[in-house]
């Protein structure tokens, strides 16, 4: 995972954290193209009834080169990221190098009722948010009678 | 993992709230060292900056703004928190450290000791 949990040193949270873990591995349940976990960017999926809220963890990027696309009800999101670290100076030595770089791309499936014609996206402090409001169900109404 | 640093260190606070890990690149030359970390969802009011004694800690806090009756259907990103604990060596100069955010990237640049300082040292010949 690109984010692990630090949790203090205390034997009952490390369980409790393990536990979590393990229950959430089994109880995700992926789409045909996947969500695999732990990847760049991490993401965040939640829903309103008014819409569907992306968060696309993606540091470091010039938002110009992010490529989002909609397309039959999927939500791709590509670029790619350049390294800070590589080929700068010869004297230079990388003691740690954690961070991703490289080109990315995610999928999302998005549900039935959602509007792609209206989709913002913003990209704030190496987030990128995207937020698809829901169409206008056909929402039950009340018939009065003549 | 540099998971000892943040045993070895004094507890700040009895029950510290979980936090995540933010990934690091460090890189030394020969004037200091340039530490970048991945803190996304950060604003600069929300990054914190420590150095005490030889103990840096980084920490930040999220600020997403999120609709108030959004449900989370599918989380990576389970906690609003960062924080990461580093101990510096003696010939880093603790008290030039520089600090850039952008983008959701820290930029620390921390310069040697001017003492530490690579010297070329002129060899003649008699």
């Amino acid at each position: 995972m690109l984010y692990r949990t630090l949790f203090p040193r205390d034997m009952f949270a490390d369980l409790d954290r393990l536990q979590r873990e393990l229950q959430q591995a089994f109880d995700l349940s992926p789409g045909i193209r996947g969500l695999p976990r732990g990847g760049y960017p991490a993401m965040n999926v939640g829903g309103t009834a008014k819409s569907v809220e992306i968060y696309a963890f993606a540091p470091g990027i010039d938002p110009a080169t992010l490529d989002v696309q909609i397309e039959k009800g999927v939500l791709t999101l590509a670029g790619e990221r350049k390294p800070d670290t590589a080929g700068k100076d010869e004297k230079a030595s990388v003691h740690l190098d954690e961070r991703f770089a490289g080109r990315f791309r995610r999928v999302v499936n998005l549900p039935d009722d959602v509007d792609a014609d209206a989709v913002q996206a913003k990209y704030r402090d190496g987030v990128v948010h995207i937020s698809i409001p829901r169409k206008q169900a056909a929402q039950a109404r009340r018939i009065s009678i003549q | 993992m540099n998971d000892t640093a943040s045993v070895t260190r004094p507890e700040a606070s009895p029950r510290q709230q979980p936090a995540l890990l933010p990934p690091v690149d460090v890189v030394e030359d020969p004037n200091g060292i340039t530490l970048y970390a991945d803190l996304p969802g950060v604003p600069r009011e929300k990054l914190s900056l420590h150095v005490e004694g030889e103990t840096l800690t980084i920490e930040g806090e999220m600020h997403l703004d999120t609709p108030e009756a959004m449900e989370a259907s599918h989380v990576e990103v389970s906690l609003p928190r960062y924080r990461r604990v580093f101990s510096l060596s003696k010939e880093l100069d603790s008290a030039k450290v520089s600090a850039e955010l952008a983008h959701g990237v820290l930029k620390l640049r921390i310069p040697k000791a001017e003492h530490a300082q690579p010297r070329r040292i002129e060899v003649r010949v008699s």
